[in-house]
């Protein structure tokens, strides 16, 4: 699978209240909760993004919560993809679990914000059309790729039950 | 092949020969637990993929504590979602506001979480229960919806990180102030995909409330789960709850990635600044601050001996003026025990708010959110930007003496100023 979208930088240590506030969590709809994504510390991000943008930030990026409204909220705001040096735990499986692309890759400071990026999620490769150079990250690991491959959790388990 | 008590519980529930760090298993779960902030999205996956029946109704718990009582139309409705599916499904262990607690305190008071269980639970401070021996760790409301149809979750198995605790506490300082200490040595992703071991002598003399003070607030170092070995304190706490537990203890020679030891007889008090729980600072250094908020509670140290601390310093005075001083008990049955004790009345005469059981306050979903430049002091576990409320209001975190000291002088202050000052506090 292959995604290209513009970049948006993020620091370290983006947590769950940063992406959605826990004033929003009164509905579990993706598009509504993209309305208000990033809204704390970049008020009007959801009016920036462009369908097919890229989350690119630091360490730690989902740190806090649990709640699964926080990959919704990137998701529902149009963003394809997100790649950070490393993902906190649960929001890992949680954009794994609805189907939320990402990857880990430490390159991330080589990434400006706003160049365009194209992102090979079986290969790992992600390619810097702004600055022409490929950085290489691991692909997921085979498990993982059956789940999003199935198109998320309930899928997966739905095909195993069969 | 030697084992760490979580490595063990994981192994137990895989049905595996072995298991490794690393590896991903499927494993059973013993608990499956949601709130009205995450179940609502769990029911409504579960309802979506065709299943009717949940796996075991009796393993589900769902408890309506973040925006309950309800807050308004849009919460009410969320905290209705999960009323009907426990009525549809025949769920036993839903708890409707009167009966309902901060679900990481009511779990263990009820005996619905037990020592060497697995249990998962859409929320992130589901790592509480490991003070019990258990291995508890976060999901999301997939995750639930999907341990709704078949009782299983996968899971990676984490390595472990070993925290030993030498010397003895001050006065003033306990098991808060231990987990603020260890996220500010290792950042809070210092135990990211880890699980956190707490050892030491330090911790075998821990009460049960400090260990689950401790072990809630493992997530805040980035950890899959916190874990204590169980002992006769434990033994002593689930006594009486019939459902059979499992003691597991670490082999002498399993594997840990990394082991920290560290004498703490020297610690004081400890506060997390703005905006990270690992911006910990000796409270000292820091009683120029001035605070326009009190709060006392949560999952972190809204529990009996949390309040008691709290009342010890209130009683006879009052929160200095213009200081909001919030306390809420956990659960029902602390917050009955706390007006036996006297304790309500102590909140109250010192002009605080003794409010219901509910998570409001620390999320900044009701009862207590900050408005713009305010600054709070609180026992509960996170003061990310805007955690509170306004994206320009400030939280500091604390145990609650330190919380309850604040209260009185209107600044962030050490326990010890109160009681030297006596009846009269210095300003």
């Amino acid at each position: 699978m292959i995604i290209k979208g513009k970049v948006h930088k993020f620091s370290d240590n983006i947590n769950t209240d940063d992406i959605i506030a826990a004033k929003y969590l009164v509905s579990s709809d993706a598009q509504e909760l993209g309305k208000h994504c990033m809204e704390t510390i970049s008020p009007d991000f959801s009016q920036k993004v462009s369908p097919g943008d890229i989350i690119v930030a630091g360490r730690n990026f989902g740190c806090g919560s649990s709640r699964e409204h926080a990959p919704l909220a990137i998701k529902g705001c149009g963003v394809s993809a997100v790649i950070a040096k490393s993902f906190a735990a649960i929001f890992f499986r949680n954009a794994i679990n609805i189907g939320l692309p990402f990857l880990e890759s430490l390159d991330v400071d080589k990434i400006n914000d706003g160049d365009v990026i194209e992102v090979d999620l079986t290969s790992g490769v992600i390619k810097n059309i702004t600055q022409d150079k490929n950085y290489k990250t691991q692909a997921f690991p085979e498990f993982l790729q059956q789940i999003v491959a199935s198109g998320g959790l309930i899928n997966y388990i739905k095909k195993q039950k069969v | 092949m030697p084992y760490t008590i979580a490595e063990k519980i994981l192994l137990k529930h895989s049905g595996q020969k072995s298991i490794a760090p690393g590896e991903f298993i499927e494993a059973e779960v013993d608990v499956a637990l949601a709130n009205d902030i995450t179940a609502p999205l769990a029911i409504s996956e579960f309802k979506k993929s065709g299943f009717k029946q949940v796996f075991n109704k009796n393993k589900i718990v769902l408890v309506p504590d973040h925006f309950a009582p309800a807050k308004d139309l849009k919460s009410a409705n969320q905290c209705k979602i999960l009323a009907d599916f426990a009525k549809e499904q025949g769920i036993k262990n839903y708890f409707e506001i009167g009966q309902m607690g901060i679900e990481h305190a009511l779990l263990p008071e009820k005996g619905i979480v037990l020592p060497g269980d697995l249990i998962i639970g859409a929320d992130s401070h589901t790592c509480t229960y490991g003070a019990l021996g258990a291995y508890a760790t976060g999901m999301g409301s997939t995750d639930l919806a999907r341990a709704y149809i078949d009782g299983k979750c996968w899971l990676k198995v984490p390595a472990s990180l070993k925290f030993i605790y030498q010397g003895k506490l001050n006065k003033w300082v306990g098991g808060k102030d231990l987990i603020l200490f260890t996220i500010g040595q290792i950042g809070v992703d210092g135990a990211l995909y880890k699980v956190m071991e707490f050892c030491g002598p330090v911790i075998k003399q821990l009460g049960m409330d400090d260990r689950f003070s401790i072990c809630n607030m493992a997530i805040e170092a980035g950890a899959r789960a916190g874990i204590i070995a169980p002992d006769a304190i434990t033994k002593k706490f689930i006594a009486g709850f019939k459902r059979k537990s499992k003691f597991y203890q670490s082999d002498p020679d399993a594997v840990y990635e990394k082991t920290y030891t560290w004498d703490i007889s020297k610690l004081e008090p400890l506060v997390a600044c703005p905006h990270l729980p690992s911006n910990v600072k000796p409270v000292s250094s820091l009683k120029e601050i001035k605070v326009d908020q009190v709060v006392i509670g949560s999952c972190t140290n809204g529990r009996i001996s949390d309040l008691r601390i709290a009342a010890g310093l209130l009683k006879g005075k009052k929160a200095a003026s213009g200081v909001k001083l919030i306390i809420f008990p956990a659960t029902q049955k602390i917050y009955l025990q706390a007006v036996k004790e006297g304790l309500a009345e102590i909140f109250v005469k010192a002009g605080g708010v003794f409010s219901t059981p509910t998570c409001g306050p620390c999320l900044g979903g009701h009862m207590g959110v900050l408005a713009e430049g305010e600054v709070a002091i609180a026992t509960t576990n996170r003061n990310f930007l805007g955690r509170m409320g306004s994206p320009k209001s400030f939280v500091y975190l604390s145990n609650p003496a330190v919380a309850a000291a604040s209260a009185i002088t209107g600044r962030i202050t050490h326990p010890k100023e109160i009681v030297i000052a006596g009846l009269k506090v210095k300003n």
